[in-house]
Parts: C-alpha cells; structure tokens; sequence
C-alpha cells in the first residue's frame, strides 16, 4: 500500500539515497536499521514529508505521490512518532494531541474543551493510557509521553481515508524494559489499524518487533531480511560489513583497578526526591557502572559527584579532601570531567573551534594574566587529534560539523587533556555508529590504564556489564545490588534486570 | 557554522580554490564588508564630493563615539544577552568627567587629566552595577539594562540640573582640531581603543569565555566557567568602552549634557548588527562592529552630501536593521523565532 520505488536523494557533495525500493503491505511492521549516516533518518524524512525526493517514486495505493511537507503526508496517513519529544511541554496532553487540528472543536471561534477532552481520551484508549487530557504534558513521565506521541499520531485514523503508515524513530531509547514491552504489545495491537515502519539502534528489539527488516547502508538497501529468521550478529555484519567480535566491549584489555587509590569517597548522600542514602567509592583505574531505568537516579547521582547539585544530606570526599562547595567550577578544579548526555547543550559548544572547545575548562593553564597562548592551545589540540584519531581535518575546524563520535571524542580530549582523572560519562555512545561506540570503549580502556577512575551511565545494559568492573544496580533512588564484574566472571542482563524492576 | 562565519579571527585560507571562496559561509562573513565598499563606490558615483579627504574624515569622526558604545556593546551581544544602558551611561560619564575636568582646573596640561581615568572608572562602575542587577537580581538583561539607561538619565539631569557643561580646554579639543594625515586624533585614539578590544576578544581567556557563554551557556558552566562573573564582566568591560565613547563625544562637541548620548543606542545596536554580529551570541565580534559602524555613517553622510532630508535616514537605517538581520540569520538552522 506504501512503496518507493528506485527513490534518490541528493545533497550538495552527498549522495544520501541511492535507488530506494521499499514497501510495507496492510498491518505490516517493517525494521529499518543501519548505521548513522547510512541514510535512515534521510529516508524517514521523505517518507513522512520532510524532504523531498529527486528521483523515484513514492506511491500509496498505487498512486504516485510527492509530499511537499510533513502535513501532506499526514493527510494521506503518514504520520512520525519523533525520536526527541515533541510536544510542547507546557501545554496539556489534548492540546498537544489536537496542534494544528483544534477547528474541529471550535464553535464560533470558542474552543469547547469538553468536546476535546473527550476526543483526547478516546486516543488515548487507543494507546491504552489513563491519564486525564488535561494534565500538563512537562509532569508526564518519558514514557507516557511517548505514547502520547503515539496517541497524537494514531488521529490520523478519523482524519484519513484508507490506511495509516506511522513510523517509530528510536522509540525505546528513552523507555525502561517493561515500558518497551508494553509499547511493543500496544503496536502489535494497533497493527489492525495501522502498519508500522520501526527505526531502532537496539537490534533485538527490531528483530523482535518486525516483520521484515531492511538493512541500509551508504545510502541504499543492502538487504532486506525476514523477522523470522534474522539474528542480531549476521544484520550487524551487513550494517557495518564486518564482524563484531566477542572482544567488542574490549573485556581482554580490562585490568584489575587499584583499590588501594581512592579517588572518590560518597558517604551516605541524600536528594530528597531523587536519591537517598547513596555510598559508593571509586578507584583509580576502574569502571563503576550505574545501571538503573530512567528516572532512577543515576544522573542526578552523576550531577552531584561534579558539583552541578548539592546534596541534602551525607558527604563527598574527591581525592581524601571533603568537598564543602557543590559548584561546576570545584569539580572541575579537583580534576572531575562530565561528559553529558546531551552532546549538543553540555558537551560542546559548536561554532567553537575544536582547540577551542578542548582548552574550554582548562583556560587557566592556556592563559598568562588572562592572555591566552593561542599557539600552545593549538599544539595540544593537535596532539590529542592525533592521538585519539578525531576525524577533523584541522584544530580550527568547527566542532559543529565533526560527526557526532568525532565530537565525543573532542569532550573526552577535553576533560583528559586537562588532567581530569574522575571521568563520569552519562550515555556516552548514545547515537554513535558502531565503529565511533568501539573507539570510545577504546579509550574507557585507556583511560583506566592511565589510572583515571570512571563512573558510567550506559546506554545498554550489554555495555554497562562488559565495560564494568563493578556495577550498582539502582532503584528508585537506591542501590539495591553491588556486582563485581571481571573478565569472565560478568553478571547476566537477567541479573540485573532482577534488580533494577 | 555561523560563528566561525563571521569570525574573522581565522585567517582566510588563501590556498583552496575560488570556489571554495564563494561558499555561503564565506559570503556571509565578507558580506558586510562588500556592502561597505558597495556603499562607497554608489555614493562616489552619486556625488563626486563623496570621494574626498575631508569627507571621509567627517565621517571618522562622526563614528568615533558610536565605534567605542558598538565595541562595549559587542561584547554583551556575543554573550547572548543585549545592553540598552549606552545612553544613560555615556550621559553620566560625560557629565561626571566635565564635572571633574572642570573641578581639577579645567586643563589636561594640569590635573584635569585625571578626570580621564575617573570617567573611565565610573563607566566600570555603571557597568558593574548594571551587570549585578541583571546576574544578581536575575533580571533578564534587556530590563535591567533599559532601567539602568533610564537611572543614568536622571543622574545626569540630577548632576547638571538641566545645564550644559561647557569643556573648552585647548589642548582637550585638540583631540578633534588637531590633525595627523588628514584625521583628527580623536580618530586614532579610537582606533587604539578598537585595537585593545580586538585584544581582548581574540587573545584573553576572557574573550574566549564571551564566545563560550554565546555559544553555549550551559556548557560553559559543565566546563567550570563562572558564568555570572563572566557576564559582569562583561558589563564593567562595556563600561569603560562607553566612558570612552563618552569623552569623545564630548571632545567632539566641546559640551556635556543630558543628551550626549541622545540617538546612540539605536545608531550603536544597528552598527553591530549590520556588522554581522549575531544578535543570539557566540558569532561576529568588534571587527565587524567597525565595518557595521561605518556603513551606518557612511550611508548617513551620503544622504546628506546628496541632499536627503534626515528622516529619510533614520528610515533607511531602520530598514536597513531588517535587512541585515534577514541575511544574517541561517533560517535553515532557526525554524521559529521568538
């Protein structure tokens, strides 16, 4: 019912779709995985509207068709449940659910908001969520606004004639397990209603949710496997054409910390409402893994360790010296480094040069009575270019065109060049393709071997069990479980999950 | 990408080819350059009078008070935030100085002298005021700035009591009666003054921590930076840039009063604008301020040498505002504006 046919996409200088052919049939769910800059999100924006394709054909029911924006789409039923959150967070739930399409409860230019309550719960009946219409949408939880999302696009049903594609990008990557199980549940409901086109960096979960799977990379459809019979080593090996080896998560170059050094000492913190009663130490060379849900604790855990929150409650000691005053600066002069999950607000500042963003907290060591020594900012940026192979072709160039590994990569020169040796990384590979994730679990490995102690927030738990020497497993703000974790002797994701639900 | 557009502390690299140069990123950061001379070369052709020394030199003169208020205020605009203060700090250090000026003997060959480092020092001040009220008080700049324009005001008036004062020391105006090479000293002074802000952008830790704090305000304080003092900072820095600006108005004139700052606000924003700088931080910087600076009085001083009457200016510049800020803007980048 939605096809495209040999569909191209060009950019100045890059080739982003190369002969597309892609259909998805009546209540069909089809995966779409690849690595970043294989074209996916290329490929969605023509799909629901965004961009305009060059060559080929996009045809529903037969019909050739060009969407010339993303409501021209949604009026032949394409609708887009967006990676990042976007509804508008101060408005209620039905007001989000009904942007842009109010005329049809206004009466003489009046909204009667009865009528929209009641429309917003049916949507929300769709998506199985009890929630009242009028609730702030900022107080919803990640996860209810995801199927708010969902229930926003699932109005196309009464607006559209004929059948509904919607399309899911990354919608798990904000949820905790048992939320994913409930979407997945809810769209192998709604299948009846509405084919699905499903877009995720978590392989198993595709694999588990999808009918078929089309498997991109540079640009084009390498592959389209069937749900039934792929599995997640022999799609990766097409994503990236290689092997992802057992030595993945680097487990061979994990060397037992030094437990004699401390670095970090948390005794008995308290953030009423985020965490309570936290103990925890660090030592040099080793990688203490938090592994919770969302909302569980370990950012605002994470926060407080750099100082940006003070706790109402119990101490921190970096480096045997209590700290008395939480602030960004403090943290950063006894040597913490934050690496964040948001890249693009706290990670680095883009317009800004890559020496310049490398020697941003550090400025101090670069300066003479508030002179800056341009030529041996330069020097240092040059040599951590070199030595962590960032793909840029200068120290002057924008940070805000390097890709987003490329970027990670300037973060962590950042912090390392500066001599931080408490690095706490929330997230760190969360979007990187899988040859950025390797370099950056490289470096982890690096790092602790030039004995700088890290605290990690993963992305997945895989990752937290196979970087970790130790994992806490948080709950509602509490540590429920310590595991050790060496090389052949890891805790199972069964393990964990047992505690973090 | 817009930033390092308009930034024209990397040097342009000569060796890629023509085609490299003509990016859309090299367009805008050499546009307002190319208005100028456009400008130039359209009033030279309009009226030959245009294209003489004297003129030109009116023109430098003219722009020196509102190159030292745009460098201050350049400052505050590459951190993101705005200054409207300008005309209420300028009366106040104008009328302070004359005040001191005259106090201490009324000539620089005496002590007057030191009426120059005791305005400077009240522009700091009124800076630092205006800074602590917008950090401290957490009163969004342009508020807390456009009140503090208005306390400066009354000041100034509380001070004179409505009186001009008159600064005639020989030796003090020489500053506009005196000329090097067919420019009057006031003209090189300035430029000094934009030589230690083109220091201090490029190669203070300082400068750096503005583009930082425009750029991304929330990292910079993940990166440790003091992010209120920087902006204070900045206040007391543009302080002292609009006492400068301040005295030489009053050089220019030879009187202080209330109303020396009068139209130094609009012409001061509209040159930082036009000079490419962003209005939103992180881009541009004070070189682009003096080209902005120049456009606004060269188009100014061409409508006058070819007869226009003054509204018609001020309408052109106000259009002119619009202009730059559309072709400034990276619309791809920016889907709603608030």
């Amino acid at each position: 019912m939605f096809e495209l046919q040999k569909v191209e996409k060009k950019f100045p200088g890059v080739h982003a779709l190369k002969g597309i052919d892609f259909t998805i049939k009546r209540g069909e769910i089809v995966g779409l995985v690849g690595e970043n800059g294989a074209g996916k999100s290329t490929l969605m924006k023509v799909i629901y509207g965004a961009y305009q394709h060059d060559g080929g054909q996009v045809l529903v029911d037969g019909r050739a068709v060009r969407f010339h924006n993303p409501r021209q789409a949604m009026d032949m039923g394409v609708g887009m449940v967006f990676q990042e959150q976007s509804l508008i967070p101060n408005l209620t739930v039905m007001e989000n659910i009904f942007l842009g399409f109010e005329q049809q409860f206004v009466h003489l230019g009046v909204v009667n908001w009865k009528k929209m309550a009641t429309a917003a719960r049916q949507q929300l009946d769709k998506v199985k969520l009890s929630i009242d219409p009028a609730t702030v949408t900022s107080k919803l939880s990640f996860a209810q606004r995801q199927l708010v999302e969902l229930a926003k696009v699932l109005t196309l049903e009464e607006r559209v004639q004929g059948d509904l594609v919607i399309l899911l990008d990354e919608p798990t990557s904000v949820l905790a397990k048992e939320e994913i199980e409930l979407l997945f549940s809810l769209v192998r409901d709604l299948r009846k209603r509405a084919s699905f086109i499903f877009v995720s960096h978590r392989l198993d979960e595709v694999i588990e949710l999808s009918d078929r799977i089309y498997v991109m990379k540079d640009g084009a459809v390498v592959d389209v496997v069937d749900g039934k019979d792929a599995d997640v080593a022999s799609i990766q090996h097409k994503m990236v054409g290689r092997n992802i080896s057992k030595e993945y998560y680097r487990e061979e170059k994990q060397k037992p910390f030094d437990a004699a050094k401390p670095l970090l000492e948390v005794d008995g913190i308290s953030l009423a409402g985020r965490y309570n009663d936290i103990s925890l130490k660090l030592h040099a060379g080793e990688v203490l893994c938090l592994v919770g849900v969302e909302g569980s604790g370990r950012e605002a855990i994470l926060r407080t360790i750099f100082g940006l929150q003070k706790p109402h409650l119990g101490q921190v000691t970096l480096k045997g010296r209590r700290v008395e005053t939480f602030s960004a600066a403090h943290g950063v002069e006894c040597g913490v480094g934050y690496v964040p999950r948001e890249r693009k607000i706290e990670g680095m500042v883009g317009g800004m040069t890559v020496y310049e963003n490398i020697t941003l907290s550090q400025m101090r060591n670069y300066s003479n009575a508030g002179v800056l020594e341009i030529a041996r900012e330069r020097g240092l940026a040059r040599d951590w270019i070199k030595k962590l192979s960032i793909k840029a072709s200068s120290e002057n160039v924008d940070c805000a065109n390097l890709s987003g590994g490329n970027q990670q990569k300037v973060v962590l020169a950042k912090w390392r060049s500066g001599g931080s040796d408490i690095i706490l990384l929330d997230h760190p590979t969360r979007g990187l393709d899988i040859g950025a994730k390797e370099d950056v679990y490289d470096m982890v490995r690096d790092m602790c071997g030039a004995g700088v102690g890290i605290i990690l927030v993963a992305d997945t738990l895989e990752e937290a069990i196979g970087l970790s020497h130790t994992i806490a497993v948080i709950r509602d703000g509490e540590i429920r479980k310590w595991y050790d974790c060496p090389p052949g002797g890891k805790p199972s994701l069964y393990d964990l999950i047992h505690y973090m639900t | 990408m817009l930033a390092m557009a308009t930034r024209f502390a990397v040097p342009c690299p000569w060796e890629k080819s023509v085609e490299n140069l003509l990016t859309r990123d090299n367009l805008q950061k050499w546009a307002p350059l190319l208005v100028l001379f456009a400008l130039v070369l359209f009033f030279s052709i309009a009226n030959p009078n245009f294209l003489s020394m004297r003129n030109f030199a009116r023109i430098s003169i003219l722009s020196t008070p509102a190159l030292m208020i745009g460098v201050g205020v350049t400052f505050i605009i590459l951190m993101g935030s705005i200054d409207l203060s300008m005309e209420g700090a300028v009366a106040v250090c104008a009328v302070l100085f004359a005040t001191m000026f005259t106090a201490l003997g009324g000539s620089l060959a005496g002590w007057g002298w030191l009426a120059i480092p005791g305005a400077l020092f009240v522009g700091a001040l009124f800076g630092l005021i205006n800074g602590l009220v917008h950090v401290g008080l957490k009163i969004p700049s342009f508020m807390a700035s456009l009140s503090m324009g208005f306390v400066g005001i009354g000041l100034s008036l509380l001070i004179t009591g409505g009186d001009r004062i008159r600064v005639e020391d020989p030796l003090f105006r020489s500053l506009l009666t005196y000329r090097l090479g067919g420019f009057p000293v006031m003209v090189y002074v300035a430029l000094a003054a934009l030589l230690i802000a083109g220091f201090i952008q490029g190669q203070t830790k300082i400068g750096r921590n503005f583009y930082a704090v425009g750029g991304g305000e929330d990292l910079a304080h993940a990166s440790g930076l003091n992010v209120p003092r920087v902006r204070i900072i900045g206040f007391v820095i543009a302080g002292i840039f609009y006492a400068l600006g301040a005295m030489l108005a009053v050089a220019q004139i030879g009187i202080a009063e209330t109303v020396t700052g009068r139209n130094l606000m609009f012409v001061s924003i509209t040159s930082v604008v036009v000079g490419g700088t962003a209005l939103w931080g992180g881009a541009g910087g004070v070189w682009n301020t003096l080209v902005g600076v120049l456009i606004v009085n060269v188009i100014g001083n061409g409508m006058v040498v070819m007869g226009l009457p003054s509204y018609v200016q001020d309408g052109v510049l106000g259009l002119l505002v619009i202009i730059a800020v559309y072709l400034s803007t990276d619309r791809r980048s920016l889907s709603f504006v608030k």
